[in-house]
């Protein structure tokens, strides 16, 4: 569709653009990153006939773009500036019928009944039909910009070129520009190409990504391979740090920032924070944890402050529980959203709990356990599920810097304790009578502050390792007799 | 109210054209009626029936009234009416396609200019040959032209995004240097002080027809030229790139609208003199009730425009009367207001 050959050139003297050469497939979402003064606008005006360039060429469709007419390039590229001025009051289908401008034919340039129908169909299309007889000038920003994409879309162009296109938008109207230019390029084979400031919309939209540093191409790539942490943060000169999407498989960039409160680089989690009651067993942190967990309230990954382990009932059946344990968690004054909750029926007394130092780090280790529902994993086909809270609930909290793969790393070992642990007590499942490996609704946490000591693995055999395998298993032994002795009285 | 009142009439293109022609008739017959002569309407109406249906006169029409209307007054109000609407219509283009409600022939600088290509052919008798009394109107068209590009070439260095101020500004002091040129000029060939103001302020008094003659094939050729544009004069006024973008040839279609904007004002000049703010005042008027639609604006610009100046002319010629003032004042006076209310308008937009 178009093929840019080691194109060259700028404004006048100087080459801010130097040999950039790549292709563009018809149907295609193309983005193109990067900082401030790299030349992604100037290339853009080239593509769109604007600015004529030094050396190279730019082929359309395999022929030369010098040799179309302003008209016949008009037929099939459309553009969508970052900005447009409006000095007259056009009302919003006069300017939207300007789109038609090439189309027209003849010495009078007849408005005929096509154009007519392409006019109302964009218009619907962007949702400015509404707006029909308004003055441009009254619109809002994002309105303003709908109205131009209608424009360009008039124009029936097989490629759209956009510079910035969300800039002045609110997040809803970005998203929505955004999905409709996606549902284009699938619906009507419509080719777009556009500057993005945003690398995280042009991760989630863009088929491919084109990065330019100092008028050079750095890569031309696959979002997953553009958007890679260090090629980010040399392009950039900035700190980013890069992620999952959590629902769509693209990649997403996130800012660090330089800022750090010094105040709290002494915070340590330790028991003293716990507090006990009858109905809950509740931690509360001074600075936020990173965690990793399995609760009912809070799980997954992210940031969390309070850790709960709420008493229920043997019995305690709700369909609703998630809800019913975000009421409870308000009912306390406590926040829902920086909290992890757990449920479990044992007594809150019977909690275990042991902190653990090594040099520079320490990890503290709370546990309450019940075996009602203890369960032999590799013979858990023998059970038909039920949801009953019967439970061994492990939060490990440790003072240092832990790795994503150290989070997982310290469920594993946390896992492999608490087994062990079961192992060494002889609990065993009801209904096959060999030893179980832990209760069917087992939760566990891992909570870090995130500061102090780098610890890049928590394995068995690591440092972090030790601690938690060592603290989990001490600790499920003497909840669970704790909790033995309670049932036999 | 303003926006309303726009809303209200845009719609009706039809109602806008018949209004527009029949301010243009009510503005002529009342030039052509009313002076030191008073001569009835229906008389007039009678007088330029018989000139055009060669018929004889009806009687009981005074054969001085007849004299009066052909040879006085019909040509200095077609000739008021033909320099309106050069100027009105040529002040519309120029905004459009420099997206500045400021400029007009005037305020650019192009007046000013035309004036010294006037003055230097009648002042010091140059003549090109073979174009006899073209001489006048071409030389103006000239001066007109390299005024505009001499000043779109300096607002362009002090500042590429081109601000309306910019331009304007440029064009005023091109306007203030070329007006004392010309004053150099006449003083300097002797001829009384009154001639300078004559074309500094401009003036349609005793032209005769010779000048109707001058000024209307250019001022045919330059609104066919701007008529035939006005799509391109749309586009253009949302910017040259996105014209570009939407498909238009915009280094030609730019080069035609300046080119015709000088022949209209040229044009008007050479038999006029400098008459300011027709070009802001009648298309920024004409824009507010009826819409920015250049295919519209531009020969409403023209019915109006021509009305106006003719209204204009009829008031410099009475309000003191038997002395005349230079057109130029009238048309100054209500111009340089609405300027000003223009100007604050868009400093209140950009605030707000």
């Amino acid at each position: 569709m178009l093929k840019i050959q080691q194109l060259t050139g700028g404004y006048t003297g100087e080459a801010i653009l130097k040999n950039i050469s790549f292709e563009v497939e018809k149907g295609e979402l193309f983005g193109i990153l990067g900082p401030n003064g790299s030349g992604k606008t100037t290339l853009l005006k080239m593509l769109s006939g604007v600015l004529p360039f030094s050396n190279g060429n730019i082929l359309l469709k395999d022929k030369p773009l010098k040799q179309y007419s302003a008209r016949e390039l008009a037929k099939i590229i459309a553009v969508l500036p970052q900005h447009s001025s409006q000095a007259f009051s056009y009302t919003v289908k006069e300017t939207v019928s300007l789109g038609r401008y090439a189309h027209q034919q003849g010495w009078f340039q007849t408005w005929s009944e096509m154009d007519e129908q392409i006019v109302r169909q964009v218009m619907g299309q962007t949702g400015v039909a509404q707006f029909e007889n308004q003055d441009i000038q009254l619109l809002s920003g994002g309105e303003r910009q709908r109205v131009f994409l209608a424009q360009a879309l008039a124009q029936e162009p097989e490629i759209l070129l956009l510079d910035e296109p969300t800039n002045h938008l609110d997040l809803s109207f970005q998203k929505d520009l955004l999905d409709r230019l996606k549902g284009w390029t699938n619906e009507r084979n419509l080719t777009v190409i556009s500057i993005f400031h945003d690398l995280n919309l042009a991760g989630l939209y863009c088929d491919r990504l084109l990065l330019m540093e100092n008028g050079k191409i750095n890569l031309d790539d696959l979002p997953n391979e553009v958007l890679r942490e260090e090629r980010i943060r040399a392009v950039y000169k900035t700190k980013i740090q890069k992620q999952s999407h959590p629902k769509v498989p693209a990649p997403q960039m996130v800012l660090l920032p330089e800022i750090k409160d010094n105040q709290t680089d002494d915070v340590s989690i330790d028991e003293a924070l716990l507090q006990i009651s009858g109905e809950y067993l509740a931690l509360k942190s001074p600075i936020p944890l990173r965690t990793m967990s399995s609760g009912v309230v809070g799980s997954g990954t992210g940031w969390h402050k309070v850790f709960i382990n709420r008493h229920v009932d043997k019995n305690y059946h709700c369909d609703d529980y998630r809800d019913d344990m975000v009421a409870f968690i308000k009912e306390n004054d406590f926040e829902p959203g920086e909290t992890v909750g757990m449920m479990t029926a044992v007594m809150i007394e019977d909690v275990d709990y042991q902190l653990l130092r090594d040099v520079d780090f320490s990890v503290l280790i709370v546990v309450t356990a019940g075996v009602g529902n203890a369960i032999d994993a590799s013979r858990s086909m023998e059970h038909t599920f039920q949801l009953s809270p019967g439970t061994i609930n492990t939060w490990v909290f440790v003072n240092g810097h832990l790795t994503e793969e150290a989070f997982i790393q310290s469920i594993m070992t946390a896992t492999e304790a608490k087994t062990k642990a079961l192992h060494e007590l002889e609990v065993r499942d009801k209904v096959t009578g060999s030893i179980a490996t832990g209760t069917s609704t087992d939760s566990i946490s891992i909570a870090a502050t995130q500061r102090g000591r780098h610890l890049e693995f928590a394995g068995t055999i690591t440092p972090l390792g030790k601690l938690i395998g060592k603290g989990v298993y001490d600790c499920t032994i003497e909840a669970i007799k704790k909790s033995r002795q309670r049932v036999k009285i | 109210m303003q926006k309303l009142f726009t809303r209200k009439f845009s719609t009706n293109k039809y109602l806008a054209y018949l209004l527009a022609s029949v301010f243009l008739l009510m503005a002529m017959l009342l030039g052509i009626s009313i002076g030191t002569v008073s001569v009835p309407i229906l008389d007039i109406i009678g007088i330029i029936g018989a000139e055009i249906f060669r018929y004889s006169l009806n009687e009981s029409i005074d054969p001085m009234h007849s004299n009066i209307v052909m040879n006085i007054r019909l040509p200095r109000v077609i000739l008021a009416g033909l320099v309106g609407a050069s100027l009105a219509i040529a002040g519309a283009a120029f905004q459009g396609l420099l997206r500045n409600p400021l400029a007009d022939p005037y305020t650019l600088g192009v007046s000013s200019g035309a004036s010294v290509g006037a003055v230097i052919t009648l002042f010091f008798g140059v003549s090109i040959p073979l174009a006899g009394m073209f001489t006048l109107p071409i030389l103006s068209i000239t001066f007109a032209f390299l005024t505009i590009m001499m000043v779109l070439f300096f607002a362009r260095r002090i500042d590429r995004g081109m601000k309306v101020e910019t331009i304007i500004l440029t064009g005023i002091i091109f306007s203030s240097f070329l007006g004392a040129f010309i004053s150099l000029m006449i003083a300097l060939t002797g001829d009384e002080l009154r001639q300078i103001i004559g074309w500094l302020m401009g003036s349609v008094s005793m032209r005769g027809w010779d000048y109707i003659n001058i000024i209307f094939p250019f001022f045919l050729i330059g609104s066919f030229i701007l008529l035939m544009n006005a799509k391109e004069i749309n586009a253009m006024s949302f910017g040259e790139e996105r014209a570009q973008h939407i498909g238009v040839n915009v280094q030609r279609r730019k080069m035609l609208v300046l080119i015709a904007g000088s022949i209209l004002t040229g044009a008007a000049v050479a038999v006029s003199g400098t008459i300011g703010f027709v070009g802001l005042v009648i298309p920024h008027l004409t824009r507010l009730l009826w819409g920015p639609d250049h295919r519209h604006l531009l020969p409403l610009s023209i019915f109006t425009g021509s009305g106006f100046l003719i209204l204009a002319d009829l008031v410099a010629r009475t309000i003191i009367s038997p002395t005349e003032l230079p057109i130029g004042v009238i048309t100054s006076m209500i111009g340089a207001p609405v300027f000003a209310v223009i100007l604050m308008n868009r400093r209140k937009e950009r605030r707000g």
